[in-house]
């Protein structure tokens, strides 16, 4: 068992009031942790909608302790609908906003960014292309104005482009340096293959960076930086009135289009355990990624999966971190997570194991994955509801935290009171919900086991675990002779 | 480290913030601080925005207090004091943390540890006890098995860290270049692997009775609590833990001056190499350190700068520059890494560098250069007093460094104060001495190395 439940039954109590021992009446007695008082009631910032006539979706939260503003500006497309044949687009596409526009030069923008003081970046993941910026109030009018034409106004410059596509050329090459980042990249590779764009690159390959142009950016441009695609977030000291006047009257003008559909291909179904060892020479720690395809963000058993993968690996108490490094001391850190996106995103257990412990790291790993979808004990369930619920204020205290909470409340069209509901939501899940979901998505019988490191000192210690049969792969998840 | 690398997100401040007009005003941090019979710190920060209070305690020990042959000790005693005391079993110090809805995490430098907690406000009380109880009553539960398994979590946290990762032992070869061996900054905090090995039981003993008690230590809570309450608190968790023996003199160092410029090469498993330039300069809060810093913007950060332009955007030879002066108690070193694009040489970047350094000896930087790093540093101080984390953090930082809590718009002022000539100035002064030029290249490839004259190999 992980702990003893007579302590952390103490914990439980004093959380929920039912000891009274008051503190500073009676002499000390540090045997027993102090009872504490009611956790203060949360109520989280009210959400104000907007909607200009062209389609863009305002969302403001008034945060008036500090003359600073957070906005974050969402399109609702990003790598998922990169072609096969040009992947990267996407990611280059938001690089590429910031490198000019029909008004001003790379140059002109990075020094307008520091003259200011402000923070304005864009970027992309695989469902969206985000332009976020920090700024104090004394600059946002400026700062707002610059937004609005990286957004609006790219130029896609040739020269700039030819610079930015040897960046990515060389940072593919750096990537073989770093074991961490092969083994995400043969992780995603192998478990949904390259007909899906969750087995594709995020940043390109090197023929598909070789092969693009930037009539490429500016058609992907083109077909998603829509207004009706997109949200502005703004949290900070602003009225929302006044900024929806600014807002207006910089995006006011930006047309209306139509979007693309989007059709996803089938995720492969999910094979037999397999272990795939990708061979790092010399590597002193093995990296770990082990799991399956698992949810899309839209999935009804979210809160019991979040509860469950709390449990599971995704906190210091969890039963991965416990188990792997503070019982065995086998790692710095093991944990688990599901990466929920439009579509079903991995589900991923992963450590960086000292070598010589590579077989028993894999050990331990199919323990926690067999023994997560056995009964979880009340206490432990508490725990880690108690460690959701009540973290949640601290996710809430600067306007950047703020904004980055809504992000998902955008771009998922969850319900303006999602965190207001989070609390009752996170202590509805039962035991039962927490056994239902371990099993429905964890099956130990059907795994991908991605292992990074020195073939030839680990190689034999994992076939002798006998997880599933042993594949060596190269780094980008593909066969190799063996 | 458990227990890892410092605080890397300071955010925005809460309260008491004076409004803007124009330039933003670094707002003061409103605090108290007192000290208890025992001799432990207090300082205390209300801030009532969002209902959570951050307990964060410094104790006045680093690496630099490390004997040679025991590198890496202070680190690891960090990892230590998360495995229970007298009246917390194994497991439960995070446990009752989680289960209050805390985070909580420590972390070392070659000059102080910090521990903190970051809780829902109603969970202070645990938080003071947890941290008492290691304070006070660590040793009656230490022993060897806790020590093995944190040695063994600490080893995968180098290896993790350093060993396997590109470029990850650069810096302690450096360190060990630039200072003289008994350097309390010659080695790295994280230790070596032998020296891991070596650490005892007795050593743990040794160095918790000399470093942790009361009156090296200062406590900071800063957030949404009453300070009336929280002195009661204080009082009822850490009054009545004794006073420990005066403490050792920290190491004193007398300023580092190399002889002539030092050429090196690592080989390392990458795919392009690497060079990295090292001057010693000053420690934090030197009359010079802040100049230094602009210099190291001036030179690049943003696409604007120096180097960058030179290198990365107008050349490109470069995949990337990077310039930081990196001070600390009781030293500084300046530092400049370039990594050239494949098939690029880093002897003729050499030369590119030298001329950049020339020019800026010679002539003063422009009026904008000097502005765009002053607005962007008086930004990040707004920032840098965010959050109560950021806030109990940044109050320990000056208390100790600078020798009061009260320094944050002094710090600003530092930035505000800069002129071109001081850029000029500390240019020539510190990195027209010695310095030391390591290339790490990619195994077998030592001809890439820099050496003198902007040459290679």
């Amino acid at each position: 068992m992980m702990w003893h439940g007579t302590s952390l039954g103490a914990a439980v109590l004093a959380l929920t009031g039912v000891q009274s021992v008051a503190i500073g009446q009676t002499a000390l007695d540090r045997s027993r942790p102090p009872a504490l008082g009611t956790p203060s009631k949360v109520s989280l910032p009210p959400i104000v909608t907007r909607e200009l006539p062209n389609g863009l979706k305002l969302m403001i939260v008034e945060h008036h302790e500090i003359p600073i503003a957070d906005f974050v500006l969402i399109v609702g497309s990003g790598g998922t609908v990169d072609p096969a044949q040009k992947v990267g687009v996407a990611n280059l596409t938001s690089t590429m906003l910031t490198e000019g526009t029909t008004t001003r030069s790379s140059l002109e923008i990075a020094d307008q960014i520091a003259y200011l003081g402000i923070s304005l970046g864009a970027g992309s993941n695989w469902d969206a292309s985000t332009i976020s910026l920090h700024t104090p109030t004394a600059q946002m009018d400026s700062a707002l104005a610059l937004l609005a034409d990286v957004t609006l106004r790219p130029s896609f410059p040739q020269t700039e482009f030819e610079r930015i596509r040897k960046d990515r050329l060389t940072n593919l090459l750096q990537l073989k340096d770093r074991p961490t980042a092969i083994a995400n990249q043969a992780y995603s590779a192998i478990l949904y293959g390259s007909n899906h764009p969750y087995g594709r690159s995020l940043i390109g390959t090197e023929a598909s960076i070789v092969a693009l142009s930037t009539a490429d950016l500016q058609g992907f441009y083109r077909a998603h930086f829509h207004p009706n695609n997109a949200t502005l977030i703004v949290v900070g000291d602003v009225k929302p009135d006044q900024v929806e006047a600014k807002v207006r009257t910089l995006f006011g003008g930006w047309q209306r289009g139509t979007l693309p559909s989007i059709n996803l291909a089938e995720a492969p179904k999910a094979g037999r355990t397999t272990v795939y060892l990708v061979d790092k020479p010399g590597a002193a720690q093995s990296s770990f990624r082990i799991g399956s395809i698992g949810v899309p963000r839209s999935t009804t058993d979210y809160f019991a999966l979040s509860v469950m993968n709390t449990i599971l690996g995704g906190s210091f108490t969890s039963r991965l971190m416990q188990n792997l490094r503070e019982t065995h001391g086998y790692t710095y850190g093991a944990r688990s997570s599901f990466d929920m996106r439009r579509a079903a995103g991995p589900f991923t257990a992963s450590a960086e194991v000292v070598a010589a412990k590579t077989d028993s790291g894999l050990i331990e790993f199919m323990k926690e994955l067999n023994a997560i979808r056995d009964t979880v004990p009340t206490l432990e369930l508490s725990k880690a509801k108690r460690y959701m619920q009540l973290g949640l204020p601290s996710d809430f205290e600067t306007t950047q935290q703020i904004a980055n909470a809504l992000v998902p409340v955008a771009l998922y069209n969850l319900p303006l009171d999602y965190y207001n509901n989070y609390v009752q939501n996170v202590e509805a899940v039962t035991q039962a919900d927490v056994q239902r979901v371990a099993r429905r998505y964890i099956d130990p019988a059907s795994l991908a086991i991605v292992v990074v490191g020195d073939r030839k000192s680990i190689e034999q210690g994992l076939k002798a675990v006998n997880a599933g049969p042993i594949m060596v792969r190269d780094f980008f998840g593909q066969p190799v002779s063996q | 480290m458990k227990r890892s690398i410092l605080l890397a997100t300071w955010y925005l401040i809460a309260a008491g913030i004076p409004s803007l007009a124009g330039a933003q005003e670094v707002p003061k941090i409103k605090f108290e601080k007192y000290t208890l019979p025992n001799g432990l710190e207090v300082i205390l920060h209300e801030d009532h925005s969002t209902p959570i209070v951050t307990v964060n305690t410094w104790y006045k020990v680093g690496s630099g207090d490390e004997k040679p042959g025991r590198t890496g000790f202070a680190h690891l005693f960090e990892h230590i004091m998360f495995m229970g005391s007298q009246n917390v079993p194994v497991g439960m110090f995070d446990k009752e943390l989680e289960a209050a809805g805390a985070d909580n995490n420590g972390s070392t430098t070659e000059d102080r540890t910090n521990y903190y907690e970051n809780l829902p406000s109603n969970a202070l009380g645990l938080a003071l006890w947890l941290d008492a109880d290691r304070m006070g009553f660590l040793l009656p539960t230490m022993d060897k098995t806790k020590l093995d398994l944190q040695r063994e979590v600490v080893k995968n946290e180098r290896r993790q860290g350093v060993d396997n990762v590109p470029y990850g032992r650069a810096d302690e070869v450096i360190l060990a270049a630039l200072y003289p061996k008994a350097h309390p900054y010659s080695w790295p905090v994280i230790g070596s692997l032998a020296d891991l090995d070596a650490a005892s039981v007795e050593d743990v003993s040794s160095f918790f009775r000399t470093y942790y008690a009361p009156n090296n230590a200062t406590l900071t809570i800063a957030g949404d609590f009453d300070s009336a309450e929280a002195k009661r608190l204080v009082q009822r968790y850490f009054g009545d833990i004794p006073r420990g023996p005066a403490l050792p003199a920290r190491p004193n160092v007398a300023p580092i001056v190399l002889a002539k410029d030092t050429f090196m090469v690592m080989e390392d498993r990458v795919q392009l190499p690497r060079s990295y330039y090292t001057w010693p300069t000053v420690r934090l809060f030197d009359k010079d350190d802040a100049a230094l810093d602009v210099l190291a913007s001036v030179l690049a950060s943003g696409k604007n700068s120096r180097l960058f332009k030179r290198l990365v955007y107008d050349m490109q030879v470069a995949q990337s520059v990077s310039a930081s002066q990196q001070s600390s108690k009781l030293a500084g070193r300046f530092e400049i890494n370039i990594v050239p694009k494949p098939g690029q040489n880093l002897g003729s970047i050499d030369k590119v560098v030298r001329e950049e350094l020339q020019k800026l000896m010679t002539q003063t930087i422009t009026d904008r250069e000097l502005k765009r790093v002053q607005n962007s540093y008086r930004s990040s101080f707004l920032n840098r007093v965010a959050g109560v984390l950021g806030k109990s953090e940044t109050l320990n930082t000056y208390n100790y460094m600078a020798g009061t809590p009260d320094y944050v718009q002094e710090d600003a002022a530092r930035y505000e104060g800069v002129s071109r000539a001081d850029v000029q100035r500390v240019t020539r002064t510190y990195l027209g001495r010695p310095k030391i030029v390591l290339t790490v290249v990619p195994e077998g490839k030592r001809e890439m190395m820099v050496i003198a004259n902007g040459g290679v190999r």
